[in-house]
């Protein structure tokens, strides 16, 4: 079955409460999701104090005012701080998200602002979870351009309304906000291709200039890879850029039919 | 999830046996019977509120109506299929265990035909005068 319970020793403890800012005026609370592979203990979440007048909007100026201010050990991924490299995609309130472009007054839901690792991933240190599937589910959508006919001397040419048809899709950063939001993709994503991956694939699909769309649409023909998608709409709800993964998959599936009717 | 005792690649464990190459006629077919359904809802229900406290031989009459009893029949049909199909995508999102799942399926689809016989045999015996 399913499982809808963590296995033992995931299940989370209460951590360390860290020291609150002497002298701050506006602080607010942040539980952190802490977990060390180095030992045996079971995963904890940690509170800290932030200060806010010494600290940027952003989740991620608060993350790294923990880091440089209170505790270094605090271990996440982070690069571009400006949403374009998806590495500080994280679970914010209960919502994916990237921390660079989420306020934290947009999390503080509970008064506090709760921060876990990406769901139902592994995880390989505290908020860095292992996309090392994710990544590979990408690779075998094959996401390039795929051609028979020899190479032109110049450009594969487009037209212009072709072009359009890969707005809403070009601009995804892999950032998997959308793909570990989506309980399909928790119960079978070692099948499911999940909404990113498929997302990807559609973005070849209606490329006026690939060749390869048949075979592509071969490739993804599966009550698994592609039609695990039950338009449950989390992906869409989470993705950081405003994309629709699950449009993108339903457009898949329109395909798939209109081959065959 | 990736397990570290085995050694195969990222990308072998993810393309496993393959594209099975089908699952769209399941899709169109579980289309096809909801829009079905739709339409034979009504007039199941339509058949049902025009019987509400009437005794059986009123039943029977009703039935023997071949248009009445081809919709039923129909409804029936048209309802184990979509019940089928849509039973066997919850069993394959939630049991993960191979033998349970084939298991589980297999009793699925023999439950789907049972109430479909079941019911399509109630139906003609009333059609056919009770």
């Amino acid at each position: 079955m399913a499982e809808f319970n963590l296995p033992q020793n995931s299940r989370l403890t209460e951590g360390k409460a860290w020291p609150k800012p002497a002298g701050a005026k506006k602080v607010t609370e942040f539980k952190v999701y802490r977990w060390n592979p180095d030992d045996t203990a079971n995963p904890r979440t940690d509170t800290y104090y932030v200060d806010r007048e010494d600290c940027g909007p952003m989740v991620l100026d608060a993350l790294i005012w923990i880091k440089n201010k209170v505790d270094p050990t605090l271990t996440f991924r982070r690069s571009c701080r400006e949403g374009i490299c998806g590495s500080c995609a994280m679970n914010m309130d209960g919502k994916n998200g990237l921390a660079c472009t989420t306020g934290i007054d947009e999390c503080g839901s509970k008064g506090k602002v709760a921060i876990y690792p990406l769901p139902h991933m592994p995880v390989v240190k505290d908020l860095v979870p292992d996309l090392t599937r994710f990544y590979a589910q990408h690779a075998s959508i094959e996401p390039w351009l795929k051609t028979t006919t020899p190479a032109p001397e110049k450009e594969w040419s487009q037209a212009k309304d072709d072009r359009e048809k890969l707005d809403g899709l070009y601009e995804c950063i892999l950032c998997a906000c959308c793909s570990t939001s989506c309980p399909s993709y928790w119960w079978n994503g070692d099948r499911y291709l999940g909404p990113a991956a498929l997302l990807q694939a559609y973005r070849w699909l209606i490329d006026s200039r690939d060749e390869a769309t048949g075979e592509r649409l071969d490739d993804l023909e599966d009550p698994f890879r592609l039609y695990r998608c039950h338009t449950i709409m989390n992906c869409a709800n989470a993705c950081p850029k405003g994309l629709n993964p699950a449009k993108a998959i339903a457009e898949v599936k329109k395909m798939m039919v209109a081959r065959q009717v | 999830m990736l397990s570290k005792s085995s050694m195969r690649t990222p990308l072998a464990r993810v393309r496993g046996l393959g594209s099975a190459k089908s699952g769209t006629g399941h899709f169109w077919l579980q289309r096809v019977t909801a829009v079905a359904n739709v339409l034979l809802t009504v007039a199941f229900l339509l058949v049902v509120i025009s019987l509400i406290g009437k005794p059986y031989p009123a039943a029977v009459a009703t039935l023997a109506n071949p248009l009445v009893a081809i919709l039923m029949l129909l409804f029936v049909v048209s309802g184990a299929v979509h019940m089928r199909l849509g039973m066997q995508v919850i069993i394959e999102d939630y049991i993960h265990s191979e033998g349970l799942k084939i298991l589980a399926v297999m009793a699925n689809t023999f439950f789907a035909i049972a109430v479909g016989a079941a019911c399509a045999f109630a139906l003609l015996k009333l059609s056919f005068g009770g």
